[in-house]
């Protein structure tokens, strides 16, 4: 079985988020990059998926923001073959751009099986899994925490998170794209030797796609941060003062009686 | 809770001895005589599967694969009690533990996930907490004395100052940072910081295991000191004075440091005047592993509180070379959920009781790990009204006028 | 037909449409009332007609009944979807932000090749366009977005429209469709253990997400949900540490919950999250961030490590109750 993953870089929320004069995109100078997590998610998913040593993983990523880190580090974790998308530009590729490029890319590896992660926090148009499948025509299910291999081949076996911790059984038949929310346990842990190995020997393939134009059906008309002045009235002190304070307060309000 | 890979127990482990012999250092297990010494002093020897003792029985006997995988391998604080007692003086704190703990990596198999995080985060951001190390200033906001930053000027300065990545982040410790910066001002010392430059010295994750990521430290480390102009490396951190003590000149990138312990001890005539306000109290002072134990050095922290009007300074029953550890080192900062679950216990539970029942209203300390470690134990132990904790710069600074209301 | 009509995408929750749908009515009527046009709802199921009643505030409700609709699978759902918006060419098309509607709106939009808008908290018309006022990068951020096409698809964040209030014509059409199973198949449905606390029907629950740290600190707030009588609930990440049961997991995905007091603490209050508890009558939030978007939505807020602040208040909270049982 084939799987390809795909890895995208977002900002990294530990770093305050800057914006452009013109307040209409992040300023991406400023800000420090990771991989989406759910992606790594989906990246763990299909590493488990393939220890029995009947699936290849290839992973995907554009090349932009801290790729190179995270790329390393999936070479280090043994996937067999990692693909990259030439980017220039000082930001990442809008929503038309990568699905055009992506599914591209994926044509070009002829998977089984594409996961990505369900979500990831810069996405102003809706997960990009669902647009991802249909460009490729291919079906998609998200929200998936676990996925298993069955007795069949070709033939996957899915949970799809639904509300109250319950969980749909969901039977795909392959190729499909699967949107991971967790995989079946959190990303795997790779020593720094290891990735410091793959630094010099690890290859990365760069795809040579068609340029894309991108698309104006939605724009951004202004980024701002939210109004802060209706949030929480926030507490002051020492951690002694604040814990009367929240004691007073819960009383006051009958939670405590 | 530790992940296991998915394969057998097979070729898990092979050629471990060898390697470890090819190494200078690890020569010295074909001499351990089993006498179980190690085993016995250890702290928590009684809570793991393999301690030292059987992991080097278990090493010649070739057959790691059950070690690798038991939990013990991630139950060492790194206290070198085991290693200053060896009498064959065997280097199994800095040697075998490490070796142990990156083959245990290499295999595959999965440190426990709050060290995974720590590990994750020293590699993303330079700090063990995950912090932005663009806030890495952050401990200096409003400081009344004038701060040299390196990393914006050129500068030559007496001292370049490491402050660490608690002293920089965590709250509680960055009082400690500020009142030393007083402190060395007020001496007429010339220092500069690295800013938002400065990165952990990685001195916990090689005991960690994690060879790699302390490679990539100490080169990143080389290259920025190696630009500055500096008479001695001040460090508030045992451990990362000890990395830079030991384990940095092994790379080629030795250069003069002191822990602050050390440094102002040297300069007690020129600190003894300015310690003018009495500090009555009674203090037990707690000697750090690393600079205690590994690093021999248990006279200038006395000496200091000596110095301070007021206060009378007490021995706990073990101390010095017989100090129990908290249990911070090694990673242990972030072990403890995995200890407790394995049978052992959190060792600074038992150290500030004793420390209570010297009588002393003050536990000293002189590494940053300690403070929240002995604090949160007083609060465990329900002693916090008795004893309080505090770092030897703050009970030096209360005594200068230099001190911040906590 | 109108123009200006917008279509509704029912969510079923088990057999019953869900809460968010309400919201979605609601939001479709503020268009409807300054724009013209209906709401429709198109309501996929085996049998539409029993669940009408609940979507009376729409105007036509297009039922199509099909067996392969039973449970949730995407072919044939999107499928449906494509064929009612060919037939009604809806202005725009509403989705819930549930499970199925993040995975069909973008799905949908993307084989119209007309535009979707996520995380959607207001939305108006300008000129030939649709404007939308969204949530970005976690609560970080608000994003006005300006989308051209026909129809645009927008994704709703739960709590910020008001359930419809309008009285819709409530008219039921039974929609005739040939839907082929797809190759994702509904196997079966696993409930969540019931042996464990339903943390939906605790007055007090105590809420650690990522700043808990370690699994050893669990223990401290632990302690300090019996102070205050109540019971410990986690954000996603520590769900899936195995740290807590996922049913202690409080979000979209996990239990939507409505307690006297739900104390935040290391919770950065992502939108999944404070999905499943914005309903509390009191939230007082603790983080080490003071631009944690939980600060928005919470009563009161602590900038501070909540490992130092459990002990301290559990110590405080412990005083108070010995006090008041000796009175």
């Amino acid at each position: 079985m084939k799987i390809a993953v795909v890895l995208r870089q977002v900002p990294d929320p530990i770093e305050p988020l800057e914006l452009m004069p013109d307040e209409k995109a992040l300023d991406y100078g400023e800000a420090g990059f990771l991989v989406n997590e759910s992606d790594e998610h989906a990246l763990e998913q299909a590493l488990l998926l393939a220890e029995d040593g009947t699936a290849e993983v290839t992973v995907l990523a554009f090349d932009f923001g801290d790729v190179e880190t995270t790329l390393f580090s999936a070479a280090a974790k043994g996937v067999d073959r990692i693909l990259t998308i030439p980017w220039e530009e000082p930001f990442p590729p809008g929503t038309d751009v990568a699905t055009a490029l992506f599914a591209d890319a994926i044509r070009s590896v002829r998977p089984d099986c594409i996961l990505i992660g369900c979500q990831a926090h810069d996405e102003l148009e809706g997960a990009f899994g669902p647009r991802l499948a249909v460009e490729l025509e291919l079906p998609y299910l998200g929200v998936v925490r676990g996925v298993r291999q069955t007795a069949k081949e070709m033939v996957l076996e899915a949970h799809k998170e639904y509300p109250g911790a319950a969980k749909a059984r969901m039977s795909v038949q392959l190729p499909a794209v699967l949107g991971i929310l967790a995989a079946d346990q959190p990303p795997r842990y790779v020593p720094v030797s290891r990735i410091r190995e793959a630094m010099k020997s690890a290859e990365f393939e760069e795809l040579e796609l068609e340029s894309v134009p991108p698309s104006v059906a939605v724009s951004v008309a202004r980024l701002s941060f939210p109004l802060r002045g209706d949030g929480a009235r926030m507490l002051e002190g020492n951690e002694r003062e604040v814990a009367e304070q929240i004691a007073e307060i819960l009383v006051e309000k009958g939670v405590l009686t | 809770m530790i992940h296991q890979a998915v394969r057998s127990d097979e070729g898990i482990g092979e050629g471990f001895l060898e390697e470890l012999l090819s190494h200078p250092e690890g020569h010295d297990i074909l001499a351990c005589m089993q006498c179980g010494t190690c085993s016995g002093s250890c702290p928590l020897g009684l809570a793991m599967e393999y301690p030292p003792r059987r992991m080097i029985l278990q090493a010649r006997r070739r057959d790691m694969a059950p070690v690798l995988s038991s939990p013990s391998v991630w139950m060492c604080v790194g206290c070198y009690t085991c290693t200053l007692r060896c009498p064959r003086e065997i280097d199994l704190t800095d040697t075998l533990w490490p070796a142990v703990r990156d083959r245990a990596l290499q295999e595959g198999l999965q440190p426990p996930a709050e060290l995974q995080t720590a590990l994750q985060n020293l590699y993303m951001y330079g700090n063990v907490l995950g912090k932005s190390p663009r806030k890495r200033l952050e401990w200096a906001r409003g400081l009344d004395v004038p701060l040299t930053d390196l990393s914006k000027e050129r500068a030559a300065v007496e001292v370049l100052w490491l402050v660490g990545c608690y002293p920089s982040y965590y709250p509680r410790n960055q009082v400690v940072s500020r009142e030393f910066a007083r402190m060395m001002t007020c001496l007429g010392i010339s220092w500069g910081v690295l800013g938002v430059k400065e990165k952990s010295l990685g001195d916990c994750d090689r005991l960690f295991g994690e060879e790699g990521l302390f490679e990539t430290l100490v080169e990143t480390n080389k290259e920025l000191f190696e630009r500055q102009k500096f008479k001695t490396i001040v460090l508030l951190d045992p451990h990362s004075y000890r990395a830079l003590e030991v384990f940095y000149p092994r790379y080629d990138a030795g250069f003069p440091a002191q822990h602050y312990t050390m440094f102002l001890a040297d300069r007690l005539e020129q600190l003894r005047p300015l310690l003018t306000r009495p500090v009555p109290c009674r203090v037990t002072y707690h000697d750090n592993c690393c600079v205690g134990r590994r690093c021999g050095s248990y006279e200038p922290p006395r000496a200091l509180l000596e110095a301070i009007p007021g206060v009378e300074v007490v021995e706990m029953e073990r101390n010095r070379e017989n100090a129990l550890c908290c249990g911070g080192g090694g990673g242990g900062m972030w072990l403890d959920g995995h200890i407790t679950e394995h049978g052992g216990k959190r060792l600074s539970d038992e150290r500030i009781r004793e420390a209570a029942a010297t009588g002393a209203d003050v536990l000293a300390v002189s590494c940053p790990y300690e403070l929240s470690r002995f604090e949160d134990s007083a609060k465990v132990a329900g002693l916090e009204d008795r004893i309080v904790v505090r770092d030897i710069i703050e009970l030096l600074a209360e005594s200068m006028g230099l001190g911040e209301r906590r | 037909m109108s123009e200006q009509d917008v279509l509704v995408v029912a969510d079923l929750e088990g057999d019953s449409i869900s809460n968010g749908t309400l919201e979605l009515i609601g939001a479709a009527g503020q268009w409807t009332e300054t724009h013209g046009g209906q709401v429709l709802a198109a309501l996929l199921s085996t049998d539409g007609a029993s669940q009408a009643m609940r979507l009376a505030a729409a105007d036509r409700i297009l039922a199509v009944d099909n067996p392969v609709l039973a449970h949730y699978c995407p072919g044939p759902f999107l499928d449906a979807l494509s064929e009612i918006v060919r037939r009604e060419a809806p202005r725009l098309v509403l989705f819930a932000s549930s499970t199925v509607g993040l995975d069909l709106a973008p799905g949908l939009a993307a084989v119209l090749k007309t535009p979707c808008l996520g995380n959607c908290r207001a939305f108006d018309a300008e000129g030939d366009a649709v404007m939308a006022t969204c949530s970005y990068c976690s609560g970080k951020l608000v994003a006005e977005l300006q989308a051209k096409g026909r129809p645009v698809v927008l994704t709703l964040l739960p709590g910020a429209f008001h359930p419809a209030t309008r009285i819709g014509k409530g008219e039921l059409e039974p929609v005739a469709m040939e839907l082929a199973e797809g190759a994702i198949r509904f196997e079966e449905m696993i409930l969540a253990d019931q042996s464990d606390v339903d943390i939906t029907q605790q007055d007090v629950l105590v809420s650690v997400g990522r700043g808990i740290q370690q699994e050893d600190n669990m223990e401290l707030a632990q302690e300090l949900a019996e102070a205050l009588g109540g019971e410990l609930a986690a954000s996603r990440p520590i769900v899936d540490q195995g740290w807590l049961a996922a049913t202690r997991q409080v979000g979209k995905s996990g239990m939507i919950v409505k307690p006297r007091l739900y104390l935040a603490l290391g919770v950065s209050g992502a939108p999944e999250h404070v999905e499943g508890m914005s309903g509390s009558e009191l939230t007082i939030a603790v983080n080490t961030d003071p631009e944690a978007p939980i600060f928005e939505i919470a009563d009161y807020g602590v900038e501070m490590d909540m490992l130092d602040l459990m002990p301290e208040l559990t110590e405080v909270l412990k005083r108070k109750r010995a006090v008041s049982y000796e009175r």
